[in-house]
């Protein structure tokens, strides 16, 4: 289940077997039989680490929904609950605790916060006159969760909005523990940079954390070289633009949550006989998409025009075996195909599902109105007309699109213009007020300070400097064979990823100018190693940089950070960590001001 | 398919198998089979010896026996009975051939820790570990325990925020000058930690009154932050209000303000509410704009009894023929224009609930409000009233056609709504652009337009591929023959 982490360059399956064996500890403090009650959010995330067979090993016997009114009848001694410290769901447990039926016999409560115990919560226990109840609260550390054998979030999505709108660090806080956890597990990581207000508070945290606990300090050898952090707010461009690579399109069209997407099940129905024609199952057809599933893993990174190809290439392979086994003549001959025949199931399983998958993408990407998008999205990249009121997305107001794409489209043109003229900001408000309705007025605002939709300061634009000087627009871009990471937006070259890719060769120096438009400081620290801990670097050995994206990170600059991590004669691999795994839509929406 | 095929998938699908291995001869015929041997080889690594045994996929997807398929599964049946009990969803499971044996577990992480339920008799870690194979060894990651027990109510400074920082319970009571209060405030603030700033907070709005508070927050930005974030977050709305007052953020404070409407359901409360707003320190243009959200419920409410009233005394034809889908109240503007112009079309200007009105009052755009009229009419398919919305007389008398969004976009939207070919060919004839005008043409099979259009192009080879395209002996044809044997035009090609 979790080997995939492990092919990786650093081995994330020892964070995943720390965090199991936390669970089991905390598990094992509750005596007797259990049940779990669950804030549902956390279900998905707790599913990276675990399986139920964990949690049954250690008699939890049943589990619910954290709901409202009375817990369902569970004869067990203990109920623990699991929940995000939030306040709303510290009401509804206390309700749950006040229902109790006083008749049957007592049972023991127990609450565990992820990833962290909040004094506010307990507050709002105390109050609610059940915080007495419980035995033990306790905190599960739960900050940074593999995804995969390079990629770790946080899966906090209110991050950005906390950092970046209300200014509360909280999220940084848990940031830096997250780096703590993985230098006690992976050693200290002997260079940090970092660029941005978060990125310099973060680095102080971890800082003044390892000199407030000395025994941190270990005797592991580093896996990594080095440490980015990066804020979200430097780049506000690239998750505005619609990723195009395979794995980026199936998140923005579908969404992908803890690494399961929905889809609709037409294209799935399995045409076995006499079922043609039946009804169809009406539910979502739910998959898992990661590095395990190895045509997954060969594809998710392509831009979507190269995947068809390779797709129809594994076609010929699988039926080419398949045919096989009409040369099979012997018994001997036999017996080896069949034993085959497992594999071969599963990696025409994978096909198939990703042949379907294809069709619906390519459903969207072939459309007329997702054709027009692209246009204007890679026009004001590319620094086109973004200075005036723009059609397509006027008369994607008039036609009432949704408001998120509206805005993402809006807030695009006002990053790659450094702000827009008051004029047009006014029309576009205007716009979207009348039509959507007034209480968005809340939403611009949040966007204004968010600084993704402001009025230009100054009258100066900066973009097209930054565009030209960190080549963030390719004009000869190679979909199929590509040569540098401005495939994953056909044209566009994130420019987070850029900064990665500079600092790595030949270094920031060369761009000081551009690094002083893009907001915050950047800064260089070390961290000092024993002696005995220094690395001798082999000839020819690749570097290891995590880079942590502070406020979020998009499947297209993962796929641009894979691509850098496989070049020849790139010399460095990364590994990739998050608050949050994210598109426009969700940033969009976590931004968005909602009825309460 | 036909059976026999079937039944031999059948035999391929159920047969069971052991792991098995390539050899490595070669075969230069099927040297593409190499690719996916390898492939196929490297699956192995996917089903190794992981304790979470080869996952079993339910339809939906979700694996049995992951977290969320358990939380179903718990709570449905009577009690744990996962094991052997495949669900009824697995029958259309991807992997139809049966999970691999599950690897007897050689250890269990758990049995460390089982018995030991004391609360502070940790085992020091190298002695939990001891048993543990050396792959799977996990450091401890929390720090040392076992400061459960040395309770003292004289904490220092620092130790309390350390305390704090690590969840557990201590007092702040002893901290009373206002100076111990502000260091133990600074200190919250250097650890970075919210949730202590958060807990000091609570402390000193408890203890300090909001003056104080305010003023030595309004130096301590970090805190001060952090202190809006909490009073959001528990809605103490009143305070927050005051603490904008008295750091004259004057725009947060209208806008906060203003978002109390959210939560205030009943409609008359809500335009009362959106009233008192009016007068807030908005920047200009969010003034005008809460000033029309104001009149706009304002509006909305009126029209929304007097039509409530139409509608259920069954006198208006309108609403008989078209009963309202919902109410119209805290709908945005453009649909409310929508709305009068599908049910108010012909009230005259002096009415809250003509459509004339509300383009006045709100000032809506020409563009914005042909398009929403000519939506509104389509839908009624009132094609007179189309036609008047883009009549102009000039001051001689002569009546022109014009359109403010282009004649294409209001072909589109005919189309939409289903018009016959005689109303959309007659806006595809206005359609200035010759190209858009055929691509229209040929969309919407306006054959007349499309036959004309090749005619005053003079382009004979067009019209004869176009010839077979309409049905055969139609008056279509006719047209086209007659057209192509005319001596009148010089055809170019």
């Amino acid at each position: 289940m979790a080997a995939h982490l492990s092919y990786g360059r650093v081995n994330l399956n020892v964070l995943r077997e720390a965090v199991r064996r936390e669970l089991r500890e905390f598990l094992d403090k509750c005596a007797g039989s259990k049940a779990i009650v669950w804030d549902e959010y956390l279900t998905g995330p707790f599913g990276l680490i675990a399986q139920y067979s964990l949690l049954k090993e250690h008699e939890v016997e049943k589990m619910f929904t954290l709901k409202g009114s009375r817990l369902p009848a569970a004869d067990v001694k203990n109920i623990i609950f699991f929940v995000r410290p939030r306040l709303e769901l510290m009401d509804i447990i206390a309700e749950n605790v006040l229902s109790e039926d006083r008749r049957s016999p007592a049972r023991d409560f127990h609450i565990l916060f992820v990833p962290r115990r909040s004094l506010l919560c307990e507050q709002r226990l105390k109050d609610q006159g059940v915080l007495g109840s419980f035995i033990h609260r306790e905190e599960y550390s739960l900050d940074l969760i593999p995804f995969d054998g390079d990629l770790l979030s946080m899966e906090s999505e209110s991050a950005f909005k906390e950092c970046y709108l209300e200014n509360d660090q909280t999220s940084l806080y848990h940031a830096a523990k997250g780096l703590m956890t993985l230098q006690a597990l992976y050693g200290t990581i002997p260079q940090i940079f970092g660029k941005g207000e978060c990125a310099r508070q973060v680095a102080n945290v971890m800082i003044r954390m390892k000199r407030e606990f000395p025994g941190s300090q270990n005797s592991i050898f580093p896996v990594f070289d080095t440490l980015l952090l990066l804020d979200r707010n430097v780049d506000l461009l690239t998750p505005l633009a619609t990723q195009l690579t395979y794995e980026g399109l199936i998140d923005e069209i579908y969404g992908i949550q803890n690494s399961y997407v929905k889809l609709p099940p037409e294209k799935f129905a399995s045409k076995k006989q006499g079922e043609s024609g039946k009804e169809l199952p009406m539910e979502a057809k739910k998959l898992q998409l990661n590095s395990a599933e190895e045509l997954y893993a060969e594809i998710r990174d392509k831009n979507f025009n190269a995947v068809g190809s390779v797709l129809s290439k594994k076609a010929k392979i699988i039926s080419a075996a398949f045919e096989e086994r009409h040369n099979a003549k012997t018994v001997g001959e036999i017996k080896q195909f069949v034993s085959q025949l497992p594999h071969m199931q599963a990696a025409r399983g994978s096909l198939a599902n990703h042949t379907s998958i294809a069709e619906l993408i390519k459903d969207v990407t072939t459309s007329e109105d997702f054709f027009d998008k692209l246009t204007v999205e890679q026009e004001f990249m590319s620094g086109i007309d973004t200075d005036k009121v723009n059609n397509y997305i006027e008369d994607c107001i008039a036609q009432k699109h949704p408001l998120i794409k509206i805005l993402r489209l809006v807030c695009l043109q006002s990053v790659c213009n450094s702000g827009l003229k008051q004029k047009v900001l006014d029309y576009y408000k205007r716009e979207i007020l009348q039509t959507y309705g007034y209480e968005h007025m809340l939403t611009l605002n949040n966007l204004e300070q968010a600084g993704l939709l402001r009025p230009q300061a100054g009258g100066r634009n900066n973009y097209p400097t930054i565009r030209k000087t960190l080549r963030l627009w390719m004009d000869d871009v190679n979909e199929q064979n590509p040569n540098d990471i401005s495939y994953v937006y056909s044209g566009y070259a994130p420019l987070s990823v850029r900064l990665a890719q500079l600092l790595a060769r030949p270094g920031w120096r060369s761009i000081e100018e551009v690094l002083k438009m893009l907001p915050g400081p950047h800064f260089e620290e070390r961290q000092q190693l024993p002696a005995g801990l220094q690395k001798r670097r082999q000839q020819g050995e690749n570097r290891v940089t995590l880079v942590f994206f502070l406020g979020g990170v998009t499947y297209a600059e993962i796929a641009a950070l894979r691509f850098l991590s496989q070049m020849e004669d790139g010399g460095t691999e990364y590994v990739i960590a998050t608050t949050k795994l994210m598109n426009g839509t969700s940033w969009i929406e976590s931004l968005m001001e909602k009825p309460f | 398919m036909n059976r026999t095929k079937v039944d031999e998938e059948e035999y391929w699908h159920s047969s069971k198998f052991k792991a098995f291995t390539f050899d490595d001869d070669d075969d230069d015929e099927l040297s593409q089979l190499k690719e996916s041997k390898r492939a196929v080889n490297s699956l192995r690594d996917i089903v190794d010896d992981d304790d979470d045994d080869l996952e079993r996929v339910s339809w939906s997807g979700e694996p049995v026996g992951s977290i969320s398929w358990s939380i179903k599964e718990t709570a449905s049946s009577g009690g744990p009975t996962l094991e052997g009990r495949e669900p009824l969803k697995t029958r259309n499971s991807l992997s139809s051939y049966p999970p691999l044996p599950k690897p007897a577990s050689s250890y269990s992480l758990s049995s460390f820790f089982k018995g030991r339920s004391r609360i502070g008799s940790f085992q020091s870690l190298s002695d939990a570990l001891s048993d543990v194979p050396p792959k799977n060894y996990a450091p401890e990651l929390r720090r040392p325990k076992g400061e459960y027990k040395d309770y003292s109510s004289d904490w220092s400074l620092s130790d309390t925020v350390r305390r704090l920082q690590k969840g557990k319970v201590c007092s702040l009571e002893r901290f009373r000058s206002l100076q111990d209060k502000l260091q133990l405030l600074e200190e919250a603030v250097s650890i970075h930690d919210g949730n202590v700033i958060t807990a000091v907070l609570i402390f000193l709005k408890r203890t300090l009154s909001k003056e104080i508070l305010f003023r030595e927050l309004e130096v301590r930005q970090v805190a001060l932050r952090h202190l809006i974030h909490f009073l959001k977050e528990i809605g103490d709305q009143k305070m927050l209000l005051d603490l904008f007052r008295y750091l004259d953020r004057t725009e947060e404070l209208a806008l906060s303000q203003y978002q109390e409407h959210l939560s205030i359901q009943d409609p008359e409360k809500r335009k009362e509410f959106l009233k008192s707003c009016i007068g807030l320190p908005f920047s200009v243009e969010d003034a005008a704009h809460v000033q029309d959200h104001y009149t706009l419920l304002e509006r909305q409410i009126i029209i929304e009894v007097n039509d409530r009233h139409l509608e259920s005394s069954g006198q208006t034809e309108i609403f008989r023929k078209h009963p309202r889908k919902a109410s119209i109240l805290n709908m945005p503007l453009v649909t409310t224009l929508f709305y009068s112009c599908f049910y108010h079309y012909t009230e005259p200007e002096g009415t809250f609930s003509s459509p004339i009105n509300l383009k006045k009052t709100f000032k809506i755009p020409d563009k914005q409000y042909v398009l929403t009229a000519l939506a509104a009419r389509a839908k009624l398919r009132a094609w007179q009233d189309v036609d008047a919305l883009f009549t102009t007389k000039n001051w001689l008398g002569y009546t022109k056609k014009r359109a403010p969004i282009g004649f294409h976009r209001v072909v589109e939207i005919l189309h939409k709504n289903t018009a016959p070919v005689q109303v959309l060919q007659e806006y595809i004839r206005l359609v200035e652009d010759v190209d858009t005008k055929l691509n229209l043409a040929t969309k919407f099979k306006c054959h007349d337009v499309v036959i004309e259009t090749y005619r005053d192009l003079k382009d004979r080879q067009q019209l004869l591929a176009y010839r077979c395209k309409v049905d055969k002996a139609s008056a279509e044809e006719e047209k086209i023959d007659s057209i192509l044997s005319s001596t009148q035009i010089r055809w170019k090609n």
